[in-house]
């Protein structure tokens, strides 16, 4: 999948800009937008001046009214968001619509947005930053063998029903392979795999690093959550201690914050290796 | 309640439908012939739920050896095929054993509480309260546990007890009685207005939660232990304890309040006891399983076109029949995806509806 980016009108540098998605919000800001941007998605929380600002609704439950009180000259919807382009259209709003399947899409938006709002110079220097940092965790970790892994994205809490993990498609594979691991389920294609306790002790992970989108997790979350894992006694996870949570929306935004993301699962998978920063 | 029961027995055989059907003439004939029956059903069914039990956790998508599985001399710790077999498998058949049988159950005894075909055991408000008390712990995340079992199924129980109290209190508050339409419609009306409930807190949380509680609605048996069925068994007990004194009863029952009362029947009671019981029963499946559809409807009419409408077959054929059916289909869902897990409400109703449908048609 690639980012497809259409220009319905393309004139000057637009002046009040709604993005309904946190990832496009966070890339706004980054490449020096974000004064431009009047409206934004429910659950956009970063960066903190989104605090002040509208919100139009997020990505199933789009708020075409809120949007179109808004008067924007530039709308950016998900690709998926049919009904929302289609209103969009036909009132004529300019439209950049943009979808993100792989990591590289993320690089491929940001360039998109910086052309779109003629910031192409400040986008460029975001898109390099991020190439640049995902080359010296790539240096970092060169020969460094990489730990079998099963990324969870979702499980019901204290239990371990209900557990997706992520497929060997998506964003967050690919961050993944980059922080130097290997996918468990690579060789599914889908981005959320729903998988058994079964399928769990065939593929034997040597890690399981769990993801949670709120911002932090107490310690005694933790320490519950990693205890429901005690039920696998045979992982090579659970024997190792290698049962590792992440929390922060940076590690499912695909946005700016994405190289920084990378390091965090690059650690956490090599807690040893120097070159990663904090 | 022992002579009410006497003198439902004294007045049913002529009279009730399955005897009729069969065209059996004299009474010693009627006793025999249900107890031969009951036998032939009870060997049939049980011997297909058995066969399930003991054939499913021996299918998946891992090969395993049976040997090493029972070898006690490799540490369990170390034993992945054990871990598999004990923990991924067992727990998991044993688990939709005990969801199958109750949801059949509940879905005979509220078909004949209320006396309308269409019932099921969510159709009270048992299933959306479940649904409910589920999706407020993984939306907002209530560190509840006791004893070592997981929020979720404690708050589902809840809920689905809460839901079951409230459509009662409504049922009894202003009338004589159990009225069986206040019942549906309170029902009815709770299972909506839960539903709207619902609706605003998967609203009010984030992506991932409310796709986590879409998933939990189509039902799971994962349960990675016995654990989960060990606490879920007392509740199913007592509510199999009060199935077993129904029978009789609920045969009288379906030809009405009057005509069963007039027979010597506690129309009250039997209500009281039918409600409580499968609303019991149906809370523990769901907190244990999640809200599987179509077993609690398609299982107890299956039962009937093959062993006709006397409850004392048709309520224990159809505990066997449902849980050889929710085995099976949970068989499926763990391994036609391979390594991928299908939700396994998605199976039954895929595999159960055409088949009732096919039934349907053949025997008309």
């Amino acid at each position: 999948m690639t980012a497809v980016a259409t220009l319905v009108t393309a004139q000057a540098a637009p002046q009040r800009i709604v993005s309904a998605i946190p990832a496009v919000t966070e890339i706004l800001f980054a490449i020096g937008a974000g004064p431009q941007v009047v409206g934004v998605g429910s659950y956009d929380r970063c960066p903190a001046e989104v605090e002040d600002l509208a919100r139009v609704g997020g990505l199933i439950d789009p708020d075409i009214e809120a949007i179109l009180a808004l008067e924007p000259d530039l709308v950016v919807p998900y690709a998926t968001q049919r009904d929302l382009i289609s209103q969009l259209e036909s009132a004529r709003i300019p439209l950049l619509l943009y979808e993100h399947g792989s990591l590289g899409d993320v690089l491929t938006t940001i360039l998109a947005l910086g052309r779109r709002t003629r910031r192409s110079a400040q986008a460029e220097r975001v898109a390099r930053g991020i190439e640049q940092n995902l080359a010296a965790i790539g240096t970092a970790l060169t020969d460094r063998p990489r730990p079998r892994t099963l990324l969870v994205i979702a499980r019901e809490p204290n239990s371990l029903r209900n557990l997706f993990a992520s497929g060997g498609v998506g964003f967050q594979h690919d961050m993944l392979v980059l922080a130097g691991g290997e996918n468990v389920l690579a060789g599914t294609s889908t981005r959320a795999a729903q998988v058994t306790t079964e399928t769990i002790l065939q593929l034997a992970p040597d890690v399981v690093l769990e993801v949670r989108a709120g911002d932090t997790m107490t310690e005694a979350e933790i320490a519950r959550e990693a205890a429901v894992w005690q039920t696998l006694p045979s992982l090579p996870a659970v024997r190792e201690g290698r049962v590792v949570f992440l929390a922060g929306s940076d590690l499912v935004i695909p946005g700016p914050r994405i190289a920084s993301a990378v390091a965090r699962f690059a650690r956490a998978l090599h807690p040893d290796a120097p070159g990663l920063g904090q | 309640m022992t002579h009410d029961r006497l003198a439902a027995g004294r007045t049913l055989a002529p009279t009730a439908p399955p005897a009729r059907k069969e065209g059996v003439s004299s009474r010693t004939n009627a006793r025999w012939s249900l107890r031969r029956r009951l036998a032939v059903a009870v060997a049939a069914f049980g011997s297909l739920a058995v066969l399930a039990i003991v054939v499913a956790p021996l299918i998946g998508p891992t090969p395993i050896a049976l040997g090493r599985v029972f070898d006690r001399s490799v540490p369990f710790a170390d034993n992945v095929d054990a871990q598999i077999f004990f923990i991924a498998r067992l727990p998991r058949a044993l688990a939709g054993a005990v969801v199958g049988a109750s949801l059949a159950v509940a879905g005979v005894v509220f078909q004949a509480l209320l006396r309308n075909p269409l019932a099921t055991p969510f159709t009270l408000g048992v299933s959306a309260g479940a649904s409910l008390g589920a999706m407020l712990v993984i939306t907002f995340g209530v560190p509840l546990a006791l004893g070592g079992v997981p929020a979720v199924p404690i708050a589902s129980l809840f809920g689905s007890l809460g839901a079951a109290g409230i459509v009662y209190a409504m049922a009894t508050l202003r009338h004589r009685g159990l009225s069986t339409t206040v019942l549906l419609l309170a029902g009815v009306t709770l299972n909506s207005f839960f539903s709207a409930i619902i609706m605003f807190v998967q609203y009010s949380g984030d992506f991932a939660q409310t796709f986590q509680t879409v998933r939990w609605l189509m039902g799971n048996l994962d349960v990675s232990g016995f654990q989960p069925i060990a606490a879920a068994l007392p509740l199913t007990g007592a509510a199999f304890v009060m199935f077993a004194t129904l029978p009789r009863a609920l045969n009288l029952l379906t030809l009405g309040g009057d005509s069963a009362a007039s027979r010597g029947v506690d129309v009250l009671r039997t209500q009281r006891v039918a409600f409580l019981s499968a609303s019991l029963a149906t809370g523990a499946a769901v907190s244990l399983g999640g809200p599987i559809g179509f077993i609690g409807i398609v299982i107890p009419h299956l039962v009937r076109l093959l062993v006709g409408a006397d409850h004392r077959i048709v309520m224990p054929a159809s505990a066997c029949l449902g849980a050889a059916f929710l085995v099976t289909c949970d068989v499926a869902a763990r391994t036609v995806m391979a390594p991928l897990e299908l939700p396994v409400g998605v199976i039954t109703a895929l595999t159960g509806g055409p088949f009732f449908l096919w039934l349907l048609v053949r025997r008309r």
